[in-house]
C-alpha cells in the first residue's frame, strides 16, 4: 500500500519531535547536577580546551588571509587603509569569530559526540546505565550540552582575538596595513553591540551542535555501520543549522 | 516476584509478543528460551521498564513498572543487575573502574570500601588480576565475567542474564553456567536467564518458560521439560541436543 503522506515528509517531523522530546528529558535533568557533575568537567576539556589550538590556529588564519585580500581589492587612494582594520575586526567579532569556531566544532565535537553515543548504544552501554537505574539522558547529554553552551564563547572569544591578532601581524609584516592604522580602524568603527550578538550567536551554536549531536549518537541503529551514518548525520546537520540559526540572529539581532 | 501479565508488543506490522504471561516467583532460577527472533530478548527488555508493553502489564514486587513515573522506575531498576550479551561494559574504564561504577554512583561508601567490595566481586567471577585492563583487553568471556560481577556488585534481587553463553567457547560456557549457578545459590538472588543454548539450561534452570512465535507456548520445570510430549517444545529442545552432540 502506498503510504498517504511521503516518508520526506514524515521523517524530518518524526525526528524533530524525538530531539524535542530528548531535549524536554534533558532539561528536566539538568537539575540531577549528582548524575553528571563529575562528567561536567571531562565533557568541558574535551569541548573547549582540546578544542582551542585548532580554533586558535584556524582564527589566525582567517583573520590573516582576510586582511591581505580585503588590503588586495581595496586599491583606491581614496580609502583610508584603517578601513582594512574595521573591516577585518568587524567580520571576526560578528561572522567569522563564531563560525569559523562552529564549523570545527561541528566537525570535530559533534562528531566524536556521535561517535561515542552511538557507540555506548549499539554495544548496549546505554541500555546498562538505564537498567542500572542511573538517568542516561541525564548522565550523559547534559554535561556535553552544557560543555558546549559554556564553552562555546569561551572559543568564540579566542579566535576573535587570534584572527584580529593574525590579520594585524599580516598586516604589519607584510607591509598591507600598518599596525597603527589597523588599530586606530578597527577602534573607530567599532560597535559595542557586535561582541554582545557575537556572544549570543555563540550560545546558540553551541546548543544546537552538542544537542545535535547527541540526538543524533544516542539515538543510532545498527551496529558499525549505524554509528558511521550517525557521525556524519551528526556534522552535516550541525553545520546547515548552523548556518540556518545564523542568519535567523543576523535577520533578528542586526 | 516478577508477574507478566498478558503482554502484548508490536513493532509497526511485526506482532513480537502476543498475551505473553509468566510468574517468576522469589528465588527461582527461570530459563526464558525459544528460537532467535522468537521475542525473548523484547520479553527481557520489558522485565525491566525498557520497552513499554503495547497492552497488559509487568509488576515487580507488586508494583506495575508501566504506571510509574521515570524517577520509580529508576528505584525499582536498583533492584535488578543485568547482563547483557555483549558484555556493555564502559568501554572509557577499565574492568576495576566498570565493577566500583554503580558503587560509586548510587552509594555513600568510601573508596576503601570500594575497592574491597569490587575486589570481592572481581574474586567472585575468578578474575581478580584483571582489574587495570580496559574491556577492549579482555576476552569475550572476561567480558562477561567482569559484567557478572558489575551486576552484583549492589548485591541486586534479581539479575537478568541476555544470552550470557552466546558467542563462547563450550568450556568459557560451562564456566559462565557455574557461575550463575553458584551467584544464584550464594546469593539467594532471583535469576532470569534468556538463552537458546539448552545446555545451559539445563545446567542452571529450575524451570524454562519457551516462547514460540510471540507465543508464551509452555512453562514447566526442568523435570518436565525432559518428559513433555509437546512436539514444538520437543524439536526445539532436540535441535539444540543435536548442536550440542549426540551422545
Amino acid at each position: 500500500m502506498v503510504p498517504l503522506t511521503p516518508d520526506i515528509i514524515i521523517n524530518p517531523i518524526s525526528a524533530l519531535g524525538r530531539y524535542s522530546q530528548l531535549l524536554f528529558h534533558a532539561f528536566g535533568a539538568v537539575t540531577e547536577v549528582a548524575s553528571y557533575r563529575k562528567n561536567l568537567w571531562r565533557q568541558m576539556v574535551k569541548v573547549g580546551l582540546d578544542s582551542l589550538p585548532i580554533v586558535m590556529l584556524a582564527a589566525t588564519f582567517s583573520g590573516a588571509v582576510s586582511t591581505v585580500q580585503t588590503s588586495y581589492q581595496l586599491v583606491s587612494p581614496l580609502i583610508p587603509r584603517s578601513i582594512v582594520g574595521a573591516i577585518i575586526t568587524s567580520s571576526m567579532i560578528l561572522e567569522l569569530g563564531a563560525v569559523v569556531t562552529g564549523f570545527i566544532l561541528a566537525g570535530r565535537v559533534g562528531a566524536r559526540i556521535a561517535a561515542e553515543l552511538g557507540t555506548m548504544r549499539v554495544t548496549e552501554q546505554i541500555d546498562a546505565l538505564e537498567t542500572m537505574g542511573l538517568n542516561s539522558v541525564g548522565y550523559l547529554i547534559v554535561p556535553r550540552v552544557v560543555a558546549g553552551v559554556v564553552m562555546f564563547p569561551v572559543l568564540y572569544i579566542a579566535a576573535c582575538f587570534c584572527g584580529i591578532g593574525g590579520g594585524m601581524l599580516i598586516g604589519e609584516l607584510g607591509g598591507f596595513v600598518p599596525l597603527e592604522e589597523f588599530i586606530y580602524g578597527a577602534r573607530e568603527y567599532f560597535q559595542p553591540f557586535d561582541p554582545i550578538f557575537g556572544i549570543i550567536k555563540s550560545l546558540v551554536f553551541g546548543f544546537l551542535i552538542t544537542s545535535i549531536s547527541c540526538f543524533k549518537g544516542y539515538y543510532t541503529q545498527g551496529g558499525a555501520e549505524g554509528v558511521g551514518r550517525a557521525t556524519t548525520q551528526a556534522a552535516v546537520a550541525s553545520c546547515v543549522f548552523l548556518l540556518l540559526a545564523d542568519l535567523i540572529l543576523a535577520v533578528l539581532l542586526l | 516476584m516478577i508477574r507478566v501479565s498478558h503482554v502484548n508488543k508490536s513493532f509497526g506490522d511485526k506482532h513480537v509478543l502476543k498475551d505473553v504471561s509468566v510468574d517468576i516467583p522469589e528465588g527461582e532460577t527461570i530459563a526464558i528460551i525459544g528460537r532467535s527472533g522468537s521475542g525473548k530478548s523484547v520479553l527481557m527488555k520489558h522485565l525491566i521498564g525498557l520497552m513499554q508493553p503495547d497492552s497488559g502489564s509487568v509488576t515487580v514486587d507488586g508494583i506495575d513498572i508501566n504506571a510509574i513515573t521515570y524517577a520509580e522506575l529508576r528505584r525499582v531498576r536498583r533492584h535488578f543487575g543485568v547482563l547483557f550479551q555483549g558484555g556493555a561494559l564502559f568501554d572509557s574504564m577499565n574492568a576495576f573502574e566498570n565493577v566500583a561504577f554503580p558503587l560509586r554512583t548510587f552509594t555513600e561508601m568510601t573508596e576503601a570500601d570500594i575497592s574491597r567490595v569490587v575486589k570481592e566481586c572481581l574474586a567472585m567471577v575468578e578474575l581478580e588480576d584483571v582489574g587495570a585492563k580496559l574491556p577492549s583487553e579482555l576476552s569475550g568471556g572476561m567480558q562477561k565475567r567482569v559484567a557478572l560481577a558489575r551486576a552484583v556488585a549492589l548485591q541486586p534481587r534479581y539479575i537478568i542474564y541476555d544470552e550470557p553463553t552466546s558467542g563462547l567457547d563450550p568450556e568459557t560456557s560451562n564456566t559462565i553456567d557455574e557461575l550463575i549457578r553458584n551467584l544464584a545459590d550464594r546469593l539467594n538472588v532471583t535469576s532470569i536467564v534468556v538463552t537458546h543454548d539448552m545446555h545451559s539450561v539445563l545446567n542452571i534452570a529450575d524451570r524454562a518458560a519457551f516462547i514460540y512465535e510471540g507465543r508464551m507456548h509452555w512453562t514447566g520445570t526442568i523435570e518436565a521439560l525432559h518428559h513433555s510430549d509437546d512436539q514444538i517444545l520437543k524439536a526445539f529442545v532436540t535441535a539444540n541436543e543435536y548442536k550440542i552432540g549426540p551422545s
